[in-house]
């Protein structure tokens, strides 16, 4: 009798029957000031660290940029600019000097940036076939890359309005004389390479349309060696983005004063867009950057701030923990 | 089954009907011709029913539908149609139905699946719920169905067969205390004289029994054997729900006789009295009049949900606003810019044929700007949570498993638990302002105990009421001070004796005023214990003449008679009789030593103990006349002589009938009886008064004469004649006593409606009974007390006859507006004031142009109890009270009759515990017992009301906070319709990345534990007040979101663009950019869910961790897939964002700043505006050291909170206190002023000072 008393109490204290009952053991954190006090000091005093660190990360990152898309037009050319870029029978070259303002330790990471240049359009993001990308032309239904599938009849090996678009500047750069030696390999994701973009599918009939929009592709190397496709293909979420062009693996002293010959084919003209050019180091945190440091600085200070200003209004104002005269009840037989 | 034959035989020597009659009960109609005859085989009046031959039944035109009913809402075919319809009737629904299908159409910017699964999802888990309600509809007919009764075969002989394969024609043999299966004609019964009695509680709530007559033709009809050759037709009217005419004949042995409603027995009512009837079955299954009657339940939703359809609307409003600003502000950048964006090739003229990009296109624009619209609303249809409505079915059927479970809603007498019959109103259950009750079977047991009385001027059974010793008990606990002891010689100190009384009672209880509830009677109906009565002691007091005589009055003036039990060992016989209290009476003689063991037509005899012989003697009374009892004579008498000749008339009725027909000699004990009466009234009890006279031979001889000549008189004057015969004899009598019947309230009715009372609720009594029956019950639950001021409205008799709707009016409007002025003059709150209505009252208020004033009357005052009310009455005033306050009302009720008040009430309650199941069908939630709508409502519904609104506030924040992202994304993208996010992450986010958290916070979450619930409450008061739903709440859930939004979306794309993402120099594309923030957000709304909730269990713990923990999980197996299925999410976390640092400092950051706002607002709150269950939460903290719950604060708070009310036992007990200090002050001063006047005093104070 008495065991089967204990047995069936054993049961009934199993986690379902306190499930049932809704009394399983709980924690019930009840915020006093003490906590209050305690959080925003110690978001103080985690958030002011981490902003000094970011924001010293950031400023130990050096950066060049260089606006070329209008200087580098021709004077008599620069009231029609797009006519310019359009007239391919006009050479496109062009120079630029940069300053290195401070030591740049190598790698030195080059980047274009576009700015206003919607990447983002949805017509633009959807038009390509990632599995023509991968397969080349044994895919054949490609009627995402509308309406850049055909040419003649003949699909389009890469199709869609990305590839079509490609950016085509080229950079060199010469630092007192010598070429600086670019290493334009492994400037994209490994998984696009190997498994995006396939091996053995190689460019055809690429540009061959009476469109032509951006740059081509040489027919004889396999998509996933085609970088610059391949970094192009990585569709930037805002209007205004960069995209890594190669790496000076030199390290640059200050005061270098670099030449860049570059080639300006890109028609951002038409659509008032910027082009730049972007010579930047990188740390642990990635480029430069001071926004994170300022917002953990500021959110910092801020709960510190907090902190004080709560720890003074409950000193001024205490509410006794656990106060019954602020029952309502109680509140009630005091008003009335 | 010999045993029951032989009482039959027992029973059948008497005619009941020539016994003693029921008058009052015999339906008026009985004796007149049925009207409608004439108009049989006419449209309306067609049926056929060929008796005892149902094979005449199986074709046309005769064929009736089979006795089975059906409840269900769906069968197998209607179940997909229908349940559909249903789901997309709700507008949330809906849209995502037009979402889907314009998805099919490559309209919509997500992948089909994406789109489809959530909504397929969703109905799919709300219509499996009605499913499982349907399939519980059906089991519970089932079960219905399949109760058996005794048919005939052939041949004579009857075998059970189940109710559903009953058919017309059939003849059944049903037994005592059990139902009819279906509408029956009444064939003959046990009795000779056929007649049978029938309970209706469930058809109409009366409890008195009905007596139904057979045709004199069919009494032959009495045994088994008779129905082998018996063949009748019958022809009468066609299915209808009129319960009360019944228009027919009979054709038997080529006769025809006329049937009225006495020979109609009506489903869902119930034999009683009676051993067996013999009837055929007339009506089956839906054709019976109580199926007919009974209405299907109204759907009913939830206040919450209803407000929540308000806030659904607001999101769409903002679904539709932005998706405007994106139609429109695509069509503008199109026009404008887009033109010149070479790389988007827009189809101009020349190409449009061959590109049909109908989103863009320069030179439709219009049609461009509606398709954008279209896209637009089903991208932000993320605004809209889709997964609300899922996730409250799911939240609230795991609630209402978790009600049904709940041991402290089991009852171990029925076995049966709480049942939540419909899972969606579960939060209203917490913002109940008013309850209306029904008394029989809700409140009391229809039971009664013989509980007191008073005979000779001398009370037994017990002097102190119960809140009596419960404030004897608080004053000793709160006047300690004034400790010190009086002489008890004047009657004025009662009340100290009962403070002695205390001290000693007082360790027993643990200060808390409970009533400390006496054990169950041992005998049923006999709850008594005086040592001075019990056990033959009676025979040592000091008026032993009286004491018999009382007895005697009590054993044989009743119309009740013996039934030998199968206890019969124990010499005690069981009785039944026209009344509960009745049979109380002869259990009590018997208890004495007066037993009433035979009934002849003219003897009555009693075994009684002598006390001179002291032992038990067998005399018999021969019974004379008997003047029944009348609801306007309110007493009966019956006159008989004994053996040695001598002539009584004993007679029992109401105390102030009794009163004034006294004579000057039997006024001996009026004062003390008097002061008996009104202490057995304010406790509830039912009284009645007994007094007896010893008539001369000769003036009965008068007497009787005109006596029979009056009974001997056809014709409307009879009854005239008859009482006024009676008022002749009745007169001169000499008092004995009163006695006390409780009308037994179920087990813990007055705590409970103490709680309740303490809460807020207000509670009123809607009964059938008579108004005195009303009042008794009424103190006996302690809605009315003593210092009560009470308003009666009635009509007076001449209005009542006169019967003009005018003058009706004009009273009732008179004595609305006079009782009104007198509470408004009075003003303070402190006064407590009943509202008494009866039924015909009441009907005139109800009238369009007087009921706004008496609902505002009945609404001021602190409880109302209506009598006499009709079961559509109670739906009439229930309904107009939620209309005209606009509270939340809940109807509780065990019967038939109130049905249509629990259909019509916001929350209708069932009683389960006794039979009948009419109530439990229609209800919403049925209880085995009143108490446990204690627990429903102030644990149960408190906690449901708080986690549905916390729930869906949360839906709000979440879906907000993640739907306007995407919309900000829109700027920046030109309003092209690109989404940040993968389609799968979007798809993941409702459906299982967020959707565990809120379920559990919804099932689990708890401000403060049930006790503490229990204790305080008053924080039930949230729940009407509406403090957790309230609009302030709503909108600032709405902009919490918006921020938490705003700053997601900015930190990431200030911190990640253009710079490089890692030291590798590689940077963010949309790809890594929509994980990123995608995180924020997971991280955002899940550590909301956790700031938000206040009862961490590991259930909590698990699915908000492990929410976040999945997002990793799932972004890790996404990414490993094959890139044409993963696409831009391939590898994303293990090569894009795992590494870099930056992502795990943005989430960090973001979280922490989305969340400030709402941080610092609790902050805020907690600290100088707190509510009240943050105080609790505090205080049960801050004592958690020592036991809680005999810290002296919290008793104080405890006892603090419940304050604010008028009504419930404590409110009484409280008033008690106050009237006992207030005597005790009184008492004090003029003992100081006896000593202080007394010369010795003066002697000795003024000798020091002169």
């Amino acid at each position: 009798m008495t065991d089967t008393n204990r047995e069936r109490r054993r049961t009934r204290e199993t986690a379902f029957y306190l499930f049932t009952q809704q009394s399983l053991p709980a924690c019930k954190p009840v915020l006093t000031p003490g906590w209050v006090i305690t959080i925003f000091l110690c978001m103080g005093l985690i958030f002011i660290p981490v902003g000094l660190v970011t924001l010293r990360a950031s400023h130990s990152v050096v950066e060049i940029v260089d606006r070329y898309d209008i200087e580098c037009v021709p004077e008599p050319f620069r009231i029609d600019k797009i006519s310019y870029i359009q007239d391919d029978s006009i050479p496109k070259n062009c120079s630029r000097f940069m300053k290195v303002h401070k030591y740049m330790k190598a790698p030195i990471y080059i980047y274009y940036q576009l700015d206003n240049y919607y990447q983002n359009h949805r017509r633009y993001v959807k038009s390509r076939s990632d599995k023509q990308l991968l397969h080349g032309r044994k895919y054949h239904d490609t009627s995402s890359c509308q309406p850049v599938e055909l040419n003649d009849g003949q699909p389009i090996v890469p199709c869609g309005l990305i590839a079509w678009s490609l950016f085509n500047d080229s950079f060199t750069f010469i630092r007192e004389r010598a070429e600086l030696k670019v290493n334009r390999k492994n400037i994209a994701w490994k998984s696009d390479r190997d498994h995006k973009f396939g091996k053995s599918v190689r460019p055809f009939n690429f540009q061959n349309g009476t469109l032509i929009g951006g740059g081509k592709l040489n027919p004889k190397i396999p998509l996933s060696d085609q970088e610059d496709l391949i970094v192009w293909m990585r569709t930037s979420a805002l209007p205004s983005f960069r995209k890594l062009y190669g790496r000076i693996e030199e390290d640059l002293d200050a005061d270098d004063v670099i030449v860049v010959n570059l080639i300006n084919n890109y028609n951002t003209y038409s659509f008032g867009g910027k082009k730049k050019l972007v010579l930047s180091t990188s740390n642990w945190l990635g480029g430069k950057n001071d926004f994170l440091g300022h917002a953990c600085v500021v959110i910092g200070s801020s709960s510190l701030i907090l902190a004080i200003v709560f720890t003074l209004l409950h000193l001024k104002y205490r509410r006794p923990y656990g106060d019954t005269s602020y029952l309502p009840w109680n509140r009630k037989s005091l008003s009335g | 089954m010999a045993a029951a034959t032989s009482r039959r035989r027992k029973v059948g020597k008497i005619r009941w009907s020539n016994l003693y009659s029921f008058a009052c009960l015999r339906p008026s109609t009985s004796e007149e011709r049925p009207a409608g005859r004439e108009v049989l085989g006419q449209p309306g009046f067609s049926r056929v029913v060929f008796c005892n031959e149902t094979h005449l039944h199986k074709k046309k035109p005769y064929k009736y539908p089979y006795n089975n009913i059906s409840t269900t809402k769906y069968n197998v075919l209607t179940f997909l149609p229908r349940a559909l319809f249903e789901q997309f009737r709700r507008v949330a629904n809906f849209y995502f139905l037009l979402a889907a299908v314009f998805s099919l159409f490559s309209l919509a910017p997500f992948s089909r699946a994406s789109l489809i699964a959530p909504l397929v999802f969703v109905v799919g888990i709300s219509m499996l719920k009605e499913a499982v309600e349907d399939w519980h509809r059906f089991l519970q007919d089932l079960d219905v169905n399949n109760r058996t009764v005794k048919t005939h075969r052939s041949n004579g002989v009857f075998e059970d067969k189940s109710w559903k394969e009953l058919r017309v024609g059939d003849v059944v043999k049903v037994n005592k205390d059990e139902y009819f299966p279906s509408d029956l004609l009444l064939l003959s019964s046990s009795y000779e004289d056929g007649v049978c009695y029938v309970e209706t509680m469930n058809l109409d709530g009366e409890t008195n029994l009905k007596i139904k007559r057979c045709l004199e033709a069919c009494l032959c009809l009495n045994e088994d054997k008779e129905f082998s050759r018996f063949k009748a037709i019958v022809r009468c009217e066609d299915p209808n729900p009129n319960l009360y005419t019944f228009v027919g004949n009979l054709e038997f042995k080529k006769e025809s006789h006329p049937l009225s409603p006495s020979q109609l027995l009506l489903r869902d009512s119930k034999l009683r009295n009676t051993d067996y009837i013999y009837g055929v079955v007339i009506f089956s299954g839906h054709d019976t009049k109580a199926v007919r009657n009974s209405t299907r339940s109204p759907s009913k939703r939830s206040r919450i949900e209803r407000k929540m359809d308000h806030i659904i609307y607001i999101l769409f409003s903002m679904l539709v606003l932005v998706s405007l600003v994106s139609s429109i502000g695509s069509s503008m950048f199109m026009k404008h810019d887009m033109v010149d964006w070479w790389y988007l090739r827009l189809p101009d003229d020349s190409n449009s044929e061959e590109d049909d990009d109908r989103f863009f296109n320069p030179s439709k624009p219009v049609k461009s700007a509606v398709l954008q619209f279209i896209r637009a609303l089903i991208l932000y249809g993320y605004l809209i949570p889709i997964s609300l409505y899922v996730s409250i079915e799911v939240v609230k059927v795991l609630q209402t498993m978790l009600i049904n479970k709940d041991i402290e809603l089991y009852d171990e007498v029925t076995c049966k638990s709480v049942q939540a019959r419909t899972s969606n109103l579960n939060e209203e259950l917490g913002q109940v302002e008013m309850i209306l009750s029904d008394k029989t079977g809700t409140l009391t047991c229809n039971q009664m105990e013989f509980r007191k009385c008073s005979i000779a001027g001398i009370s037994y059974g017990g002097d102190i009421t119960e809140v009596d010793l419960a404030a004897s008990m608080r004053m000793n606990a709160d006047f300690e001070p004034f400790e010190f002891s009086m002489e008890e010689t004047e009657r004025a100190t009662r009340s100290f004796e009962l403070y002695e009384f205390s001290v000693s009672g007082f360790s027993a209880q643990n200060g808390n005023a409970r009533l400390s509830k006496t054990e169950e009677p041992v005998i049923k109906g006999f709850n008594f214990r005086d040592d001075r009565l019990m056990n033959k002691n009676w025979i040592h007091g000091t008026n032993l003449s009286d004491i018999t005589m009382f007895f005697r009055v009590m054993a044989l003036c009743h119309t009740g008679i013996p039934i030998e039990d199968d206890n019969h060992k124990t010499g005690k016989l069981s009785y039944e009789a026209e009344s509960p209290e009745e049979v109380s009476f002869l259990i009590a003689s018997q208890e004495f030593g007066f037993q009433f063991f035979r009934r002849t037509q003219s003897l009555m005899v009693l075994k009684e103990f002598d006390p001179s012989s002291m032992r038990e003697v067998e005399r018999e009374y021969k019974l004379q006349n008997l003047l029944e009892f009348s609801s306007s004579r309110k007493r009966m008498s019956v006159i008989v002589s004994n053996e040695d000749g001598q002539i009584f008339l004993l007679c029992k009725g109401a105390d102030s009938i009794i009163f004034d027909r006294l004579d000057d000699n039997g006024r001996t004990y009026e004062q003390a009886t008097a002061l008996h009466l009104s202490s057995y009234a304010e406790d509830g009890f039912r009284t009645l008064a007994f007094a007896y006279r010893e008539i001369e031979a000769g003036e009965y001889e008068r007497w009787n004469t005109i006596f029979t000549q009056a009974k001997a008189t056809i014709g409307p004057e009879r009854e005239e004649l008859l009482e006024q015969a009676s008022e002749m004899i009745e007169k001169d009598l000499i008092l004995l006593g009163v006695v006390a019947v409780e009308d037994k309230l179920q087990k813990g009715v007055p705590e409970c409606i103490d709680k309740l009372a303490q809460a807020g609720l207000k509670i009123w009594l809607l009964t059938g009974d008579k108004r005195e029956t009303a009042i008794n019950i009424g103190f006996a639950c302690s809605l009315l007390r003593q210092d009560m001021m009470q308003f009666h409205l009635s009509l007076s008799r001449e209005a009542e006859s006169n019967n003009e709707v005018k003058a009706m009016e004009e009273e009732i409007l008179q004595q609305i507006r006079s009782s009104y002025k007198l509470l408004s003059e009075e003003g303070n709150n402190e006064a407590p004031y009943g509202l008494i209505i009866d039924g015909k009252a009441l009907e005139i208020a109800l009238r369009g142009d007087i009921k706004d004033e008496f609902l505002q009357l009945a609404v001021n005052c602190a409880s109302v109890i209506c009598c006499r009310v009709s079961p559509k009455q109670k739906a009439l005033i229930t309904r107009l009270v939620k209309q005209y306050t606009g509270r939340t009302t809940l109807a509780i009720g065990d019967g038939a009759n109130d049905v249509g008040m629990i259909q019509e009430a916001d929350i209708g309650v069932g009683i389960s515990g006794m039979e009948g199941m009419q109530a439990v069908m229609a209800s919403d939630f049925s209880l085995p017992q009143f108490r446990f709508l204690e627990r429903l409502l102030i644990v149960h519904g408190h906690w449901c009301y708080q986690r549905i609104s916390k729930m869906v506030l949360y839906f709000v924040y979440k879906n907000v906070a993640f739907g306007l992202t995407l919309f900000y994304y829109e700027l920046y993208t030109s309003f092209s319709g690109e989404v940040l996010y993968d389609d799968w992450y979007m798809t993941m986010f409702n459906v299982m990345l967020t959707s565990l958290p809120v379920i559990a916070l919804g099932v689990l979450e708890q401000d403060v534990s049930s006790d503490i619930c229990l204790q305080f409450p008053a924080l039930y008061q949230q729940g009407p007040r509406n403090v957790h739903f309230s609009w302030s709440r709503i909108v600032g859930w709405l902009l919490n979101g918006m921020v938490t939004s705003l700053v997601i979306f900015l930190a990431n794309i200030y911190i990640l663009s253009p710079t490089a993402l890692q030291q590798n120099g590689f940077v963010a594309d949309i790809g890594s950019l929509g994980a990123i923030t995608y995180t924020c957000i997971i991280w955002t709304v899940n550590c909301q869910i956790a700031l938000f909730t206040s009862h961490f269990t590991w259930i909590q713990h698990l699915s908000i961790w492990g929410s976040i923990i999945l997002w990793y999980i799932f972004l890790l197996a996404y990414g490993a897939l094959p890139p044409n299925l993963s696409g831009n999410a391939f590898q994303v976390l293990i090569e894009v964002i795992g590494p870099t640092p930056l992502y795990w400092t943005i989430t960090m950051l973001v979280v922490i700043v989305s969340l400030l706002p709402y941080f610092v607002h609790i902050v805020i709150q907690r600290s100088f505006y707190p509510m009240d269950d943050h105080i609790i939460q505090e205080m049960e903290k801050c004592l958690k050291k020592d036991d809680v719950r005999d810290n002296q604060m919290w008793l104080r708070e405890q006892r603090n909170s419940q304050m604010s009310t008028h009504v419930g036992f404590s409110a009484r007990v409280e008033a008690k206190v106050v009237s006992f200090s207030q005597q005790m002050q009184q008492k004090k001063v003029s003992i100081y002023r006896s000593v202080t006047n007394s010369p010795i005093y003066r002697s000795i104070t003024r000798t020091p000072f002169s």
